[in-house]
C-alpha cells in the first residue's frame, strides 16, 4: 500500500527501537526519541511493538493513503489528529497534523509497518551517517512510502487509558542516576530548573540554567556514553544524550537519566524546561518492571479488540 | 578494575588510567572475554581507551531478584578473571590506507606545517611514517580514534568546527589523527583523503577498522586516489 507526503513536515522519519551490537562500531542506538509512544502507536494497530513508524517532530506532515488502513498517532498532540487511539482512515483519505497542542514528537504507526530494509538489524532512519529508515534521510514533500499489507478488524470505539501514559508534562522532573563524575560538582544540578534550547536535535537536549562548574580540572579520556547520560562540557550547559547520541563521549557525566523517563525528555520542546531527581540504578530497574507489565496488560486487553480478518 | 554503573542500562569497567599500552592490552582481552561468553542479556561492549562498557538488559540478570546490576558486576569480575589467564592475542591486524595528502583533499595541511614549524611535506612524511593504533571507534559510525602521532604533528582543534567535512577525510586533532568514515560535521585539521570507505552499512562488519588494529598511512598521488579500487 502506498503512503503519498503531500507536506513532509519540520523532520519526519521512520523510527522502530534502535540497533543493538553495534556500538562498538560507532553506530548510535538511534530508533524512537520516545520509544514509549512508538509501542503504544504500533499496539494500537496490531502490530508487534518494534515495528516501523513515523516520527513527526514540531510540525507534523500531511499524508495520502491509497487504501483504506487502520492507523494510530501517540506522543505529541498536534490539532485535527486524535492521539492514543486507532483511527480508520479510508482508501484516499488524508491525515493532516495541524497546530502542535502539546509535546515535541508524535508517532504515526500504520497496521503491518512501512516497508523499509533493515540495517544492522534496525529499520530506524540514522540521519547522521544517512542510513537506515527511507533512503536515510527525513521524508520531502512528494516522497511515496510503502506499508506491508494487512488486513486487521478493530471492533468498538475507544481510547487506552491515559493512566498507563507517561506523565508527559512542559516541565517535567525525571529520575537520574548520578554518574563517575558528579561528586565533581555541587548540588544545583538537583535544585535548579533548566531550559531546553533550539539546539537540542536527535542526538540530544542541549540545556540553559545554572552554569554546572566542575571542581576538578582533571583531564578526562573518552568512554562509552548512552542515551539518557548528561554530559558537562566546558561552558556548563548541560547536554542530555537520547536516541542518536554519540557512541563515546569525552564530557563529565554528571548523572544519567532513568530509561523510563526518556520520554518525558523526547518530548521537551525548545522553551520548555526540566527538573532532576536522584534515583538508584535498583529503582530505574524496578520502575522500567512496573511498566513492562503495564505494557504487557494494554497488550493482552487489545488482543481483545484487535483482529485478523 | 572499578565497577560503576553508567546509568540503568550498562556498566563501565576502569582498567587503568590515561592511555597507555598495557591497559589497553587488558581492554582488549577483558572486551574480548565478556564477548566469548556468549551472555545472554550483554547487548553492547564498548571498549575505549581504558574502559570497556557493558550495555545489558536487566530482564535477563533475575538471579538476584532487584539487584541485576549486581549480578552484572559478578558477571564481568569472572570474565575479567579469565581474560587474566587468556593467552595474549596474536598479532594485531594491520591495515594500510592509502591517503592523498594536501591540495582540496588536505585544506589544512599548510596551516597545520606551519604550526608545527615543519614544510608540508615533512609533515606528510612524519604523519605517513609513524605506525597507529585504534584506540576506540566512534564520534561517527566507523571513525578510528588512532594513538601514535608523532609529538612534532600535535596540533589544537580548529577554533570552529566546520559543518561539513567530506568522508575519507583524514585529519588531526591534539595528539590524535583519524579518518572521517561518512560526511559530518567535524573541527579537527584536515590533512588529506583516503579512497578508503572505512564504514559500509550493508556489510558485517560495518566498521573496517576495530579496537587493537595497527594502522599505517600511504602518500598516494591524486590519479593514484582517482584510480585507487
Amino acid at each position: 500500500m502506498e503512503v503519498s507526503v503531500i507536506r513532509a513536515g519540520m523532520q519526519t522519519t521512520v523510527q522502530d527501537l534502535g540497533r543493538r551490537g553495534h556500538l562498538a562500531e560507532g553506530v548510535p542506538v538511534g530508533g524512537a526519541a520516545d520509544p514509549f509512544a512508538l509501542r503504544i502507536a504500533n499496539l494500537l494497530v496490531g502490530n508487534a511493538e518494534d515495528s516501523t513508524a513515523l516520527e513527526v517532530t514540531l510540525i507534523g506532515p500531511e499524508l495520502e493513503f491509497r487504501e483504506a488502513a487502520w492507523i494510530a498517532v501517540c506522543g505529541a498532540r498536534f490539532e485535527g489528529v486524535p492521539a492514543w487511539r486507532p483511527l480508520r482512515i479510508e482508501a484516499g483519505g488524508r491525515i493532516r497534523f495541524g497546530r502542535r497542542l502539546q509535546g515535541c514528537r508524535a508517532y504515526l504507526s500504520i497496521s503491518g509497518g512501512f516497508d523499509v530494509e533493515p540495517v544492522m538489524g534496525g529499520r530506524g532512519t540514522l540521519l547522521s551517517a544517512g542510513v537506515g529508515g527511507f533512503h536515510g534521510r527525513a521524508l520531502r514533500d512528494g516522497d511515496v512510502l510503502r506499508s506491508v499489507s494487512s488486513q486487521r478488524h478493530l471492533s468498538g470505539h475507544w481510547s487506552i487509558d491515559e493512566r498507563v501514559l507517561p506523565h508527559y508534562s512542559t516541565e517535567p522532573t525525571v529520575r537520574v542516576i548520578p554518574g563517575a563524575h558528579a561528586a565533581e560538582f555541587g548540588e544545583e544540578l538537583y535544585s535548579s530548573r533548566f531550559g531546553v534550547t533550539a539546539k537540542s536535535s536527535r542526538m540530544g537536549l542541549r540545556l540553559e540554567g545554572p552554569r554546572l562548574v566542575r571542581r576538578s580540572g582533571a583531564d578526562l579520556v573518552s568512554t562509552a556514553v548512552s542515551p539518557g547520560t548528561i554530559q558537562v562540557p566546558p561552558d556548563g550547559n548541560p547536554i542530555v544524550l537520547i536516541a542518536d547520541a554519540q557512541t563515546l563521549g569525552g564530557y563529565p557525566r554528571i548523572a544519567h537519566v532513568a530509561a523510563v523517563d526518556i520520554p518525558l525528555l523526547a518530548q521537551l520542546a525548545p522553551g520548555d524546561g526540566v527538573r532532576f531527581s536522584r534515583t538508584t540504578v535498583g529503582e530505574a530497574h524496578a520502575l522500567a518492571r512496573t511498566e513492562g507489565r503495564r505494557i504487557a496488560l494494554l497488550h493482552q486487553g487489545l488482543a481483545e479488540k484487535i483482529h485478523p480478518e | 578494575m572499578k565497577l560503576e554503573p553508567l546509568g540503568d542500562s550498562a556498566v563501565i569497567a576502569t582498567l587503568g588510567s590515561g592511555i597507555d599500552a598495557a591497559t589497553f592490552a587488558s581492554v582488549l582481552s577483558f572486551a574480548d572475554a565478556i564477548l566469548a561468553s556468549k551472555r545472554a542479556g550483554i547487548t553492547d561492549v564498548v571498549p575505549a581507551y581504558e574502559t570497556v562498557a557493558a550495555f545489558y538488559d536487566p530482564a535477563f540478570f533475575t538471579e538476584t531478584p532487584g539487584d541485576a546490576y549486581g549480578e552484572v558486576c559478578r558477571f564481568l569480575e569472572s570474565c575479567a578473571e579469565r581474560a587474566r589467564f587468556a593467552p595474549p592475542a596474536s598479532g594485531a591486524r594491520v591495515v594500510e590506507i592509502p591517503v592523498c595528502y594536501g591540495g582540496e583533499f588536505g585544506p589544512d595541511l599548510g596551516r597545520l606545517a606551519e604550526l608545527c614549524g615543519v614544510r608540508a611535506e615533512e609533515a606528510v612524511a612524519l604523519h605517513a611514517g609513524a605506525d597507529y593504533l585504534v584506540h576506540a571507534i566512534g564520534f561517527t559510525p566507523g571513525f578510528p580514534y588512532l594513538g601514535g602521532l608523532p609529538d612534532a604533528l600535535r596540533t589544537p582543534r580548529r577554533d570552529t568546527p566546520r559543518a561539513h567535512v567530506p568522508a575519507g577525510s583524514v585529519a588531526i586533532g591534539g595528539s590524535q589523527t583519524g579518518v572521517y568514515p561518512v560526511d559530518s560535521p567535524g573541527g579537527w585539521q584536515i590533512i588529506g583523503r583516503t579512497p578508503m570507505v572505512l564504514f559500509r552499512p550493508m556489510e558485517r562488519p560495518a566498521a573496517l577498522l576495530r579496537p587493537g588494529d595497527r594502522v599505517r598511512f600511504k602518500a598516494v598521488s591524486a590519479p593514484e586516489f582517482a584510480s585507487w579500487k
